[in-house]
């Protein structure tokens, strides 16, 4: 039983921290008043740079800034549209996550079964060997201990400095931002293309670290997951992080209970993520739009630009 | 074979088919003066300048399409006046039958369509055409449906797993095996359970545990599956995926056993690589090739449902090289269980078998022909893990 605890927590650490990227990622860009539909484009363009990149350099930490540099190329694509262009968010989003998509495919087929020098797992001294604790915590891949601290982070950056504050300003108020003197198009360019950096980070750790491998399509939804867990996290840097480990929990829920032979039906297992979403959503109700910057809810409304 | 359901599935698919295809199609865009058409002779297939290939992945996936395509190529050694049209990436749709007008219009009479989702569009275009020969692989035309110029092909993939198992349940020391798998298809199905029974042959107390992934290739579940089957006492891990890297590279280095499958994959893994299966699809696929080039092809063997196996002939299907730590004694027993199966009375599920409720499903004593096994579903007795229902 014990094992079982610490087998779904562990891969609640592990398998939620790619989530957790793109999560703050999109955060930091909804604060900022644009919503990134193409998270899940820059997650991949991120997983396949940062692959391409190890296996050609032969350092992984090259391939951690090839993929942050993907991810936030493919939302710069994204931020030139929404943010110069005025354009539909939502189908500036989808548009950049198909192209990325095609993309990788296409390019990525050269490095399907490449094998590359990648960040495996580094049990922590003294600290892994902490009964329960350490097996979940501190037996992990380098990315994953980077983002224990790239939440609180990403916290302090939005709520306790000064760009924080022009962030969260071009989300809310962006006319006030004019008054001071201040760009919110330079805000929000800034905001979208970090994020996008972020959610390559993600797509890094799932291709370079997590599963130490490159294949098409290979996230398979997570950036999804990461733009619907912003909204659960009521764009809260720190809840992005519980609410991807509560979403990388309900996956790997599935394998370990199978690994032991429970009679379950998997593809129930599966829909987990899916349900918990809508519970929250369903518990939360309004209370998540309210909790949403202004300027992102005017997006949601149809006005002339 | 495969459902790539996912690719119906995840419809944005489609758009980097789209884009694959069109480089594809660029590629192959070679000589126009084999289109001089149908000559007078009547039997499909006779005497075409071209034979046509189509993929439904890659041609590099180290797997399934990669083992499709390099058996293509071998056909170039063996007709070395025939020209080889390949395209990759094409979707299981009507976009297969364009793809496949298309070789026909540069000459080809003779097509392969290698994954199971080709099937309806195959059938289509061998209607329209009855001079071409169009054979699928790994999916079954219907009773009575086979008409004088189509037909499907497979090996029994199983064989060569229940050989892989014997070499499993002699190595395990936990008698815990694993199996990562994406869907309970009858061809996965047959893999687990001949693993198992070659697994139990050798070693009465082996359980084969099933962990599945619901998806051809999710690298990311492939860890958490691998991670998770590992944390309980596994130490001898197999798979049927589309992507087979992530699962073997944990296992390694878990320091745990690996049996392969698709390809020889023994780099990955140079400590705990048992053996394996993987395709080598030339020989089938040539003798195909010279069977309709001579005119024959109505009324052969292939103009059916073939699936060949080490009864009747050289399965497509063999067994990867062993690793360093397997003894001689495993190999002997391997080399014996061959034998024993191949023979006319033998079959990895040869009587009694029962199955995971101890239910009888093959009386003691009956040998199930290739047929039967097509349309398996259920796990024997010894497979741990409850198989998903719809």
């Amino acid at each position: 039983m014990s094992s079982l605890v610490v087998d779904v927590l562990a891969g609640a650490v592990g398998g939620g921290t790619a989530i957790m990227y793109a999560g703050l990622g999109e955060t930091i860009s909804e604060r900022a008043g644009v919503i990134n539909l193409g998270t899940e484009g820059s997650m991949l363009g991120g997983a396949l740079a940062a692959y391409a990149a190890t296996a050609t350099s032969g350092s992984p930490w090259v391939g951690v800034l090839a993929g942050m540099g993907a991810g936030a190329a493919l939302a710069g694509v994204h931020a030139v549209l929404v943010v110069a262009r005025k354009a539909n968010q939502f189908a500036s989003g989808l548009t950049v996550m198909f192209f990325a998509l095609g993309l990788t495919s296409l390019f990525g087929a050269a490095y399907v079964g490449r094998q590359i020098h990648a960040l495996n797992p580094w049990k922590v001294p003294g600290l892994s060997a902490i009964p329960w604790v350490g097996p979940i915590l501190f037996d992990h891949d380098p990315l994953t201990y980077i983002s224990f601290a790239v939440a609180p982070m990403v916290w302090w950056l939005l709520y306790k400095s000064r760009v924080g504050l022009l962030i969260r300003t071009a989300g809310e108020h962006s006319e006030v931002l004019l008054v001071h003197g201040y760009s919110t198009n330079t805000v929000r360019y800034v905001s979208v293309i970090a994020g996008g950096g972020l959610c390559g980070l993600g797509g890094a750790q799932l291709s370079i670290a997590y599963s130490n491998a490159w294949f098409e399509n290979m996230t398979v939804g997570r950036g999804f997951i990461a733009v619907a867990l912003v909204i659960f996290a009521t764009w809260n840097p720190l809840r992005v992080m519980a609410g991807s480990y509560l979403f990388g929990a309900a996956l790997a829920l599935s394998p370990a209970l199978q690994a032991r032979g429970y009679g379950i039906n998997q593809f129930a297992l599966d829909a987990i993520p899916f349900v918990v979403t809508i519970l929250v959503l369903a518990v939360l109700g309004k209370r998540t739009l309210l909790a949403a910057p202004d300027e992102l809810r005017r997006v949601f409304e149809t006005r002339a630009a | 074979m495969r459902f790539r359901s996912r690719r119906v599935v995840v419809a944005f698919t489609a758009v980097a088919s789209a884009l694959a295809i069109a480089a594809a199609g660029c590629s192959s865009a070679a000589s126009h003066d084999s289109a001089a058409t149908a000559s007078g002779s009547s039997a499909p297939g006779k005497d075409s300048k071209a034979v046509g290939f189509i993929f439904v992945g890659p041609k590099d996936d180290y797997g399934y399409n990669q083992a499709a395509y390099q058996g293509s190529q071998e056909i170039k050694k063996a007709f070395p006046d025939l020209q080889v049209i390949t395209a990759e990436n094409v979707p299981e749709d009507d976009n297969a039958a364009r793809v496949m007008e298309g070789m026909i219009q540069k000459g080809a009479k003779i097509i392969f369509a290698t994954s199971y989702g080709h099937l309806d569009a195959a059938l289509k275009v061998a209607a329209a055409h009855p001079d071409v020969v169009v054979v699928q692989q790994g999916n079954v035309i219907a009773d009575g449906k086979v008409t004088a110029n189509t037909g499907t092909y497979f090996g029994t993939v199983y064989e060569p797993v229940y050989l892989a198992g014997i070499a499993a349940g002699k190595a395990t020391k936990s008698n815990k095996l694993g199996y990562v798998y994406a869907f309970p298809i009858p061809q996965t199905i047959a893999n687990i359970d001949a693993f198992e029974l070659g697994a139990k042959s050798v070693n009465p107390d082996a359980k084969t545990y099933t962990v599945n992934t619901s998806n051809w290739c999710d690298p990311a579940k492939q860890a958490q599956a691998t991670q998770s089957l590992l944390s309980q006492g596994v130490d001898v891990i197999s798979q049927h995926q589309d992507c087979t890297g992530t699962v073997i590279k944990a296992t390694e280095a878990g320091g745990a056993f690996t049996v392969g499958y698709h390809a020889d994959a023994s780099s990955l893994a140079p400590k705990g690589w048992l053996t394996g299966s993987e395709w080598a699809w030339g020989p089938l696929y040539t003798d195909i090739v010279k069977t309709a080039l001579g005119g024959t092809f109505t009324g052969s063997k292939y103009n059916a449902n073939y699936r060949v196996g080490y009864k009747n002939g050289e399965n497509p299907f063999v067994q990867s090289k062993f690793g360093p730590s397997v003894t001689q004694e495993t190999k002997d027993a391997i080399t014996k269980a061959k034998t024993d199966i191949s023979a006319a009375d033998g079959s990895p599920f040869k009587g009694p078998i029962t199955d995971q409720e101890g239910k009888v499903r093959i009386p003691a004593g009956t040998v199930p022909d290739y047929a039967t096994l097509d349309t398996i579903d259920y796990f024997v007795d010894g497979v741990v893990g409850e198989l998903p229902k719809s």
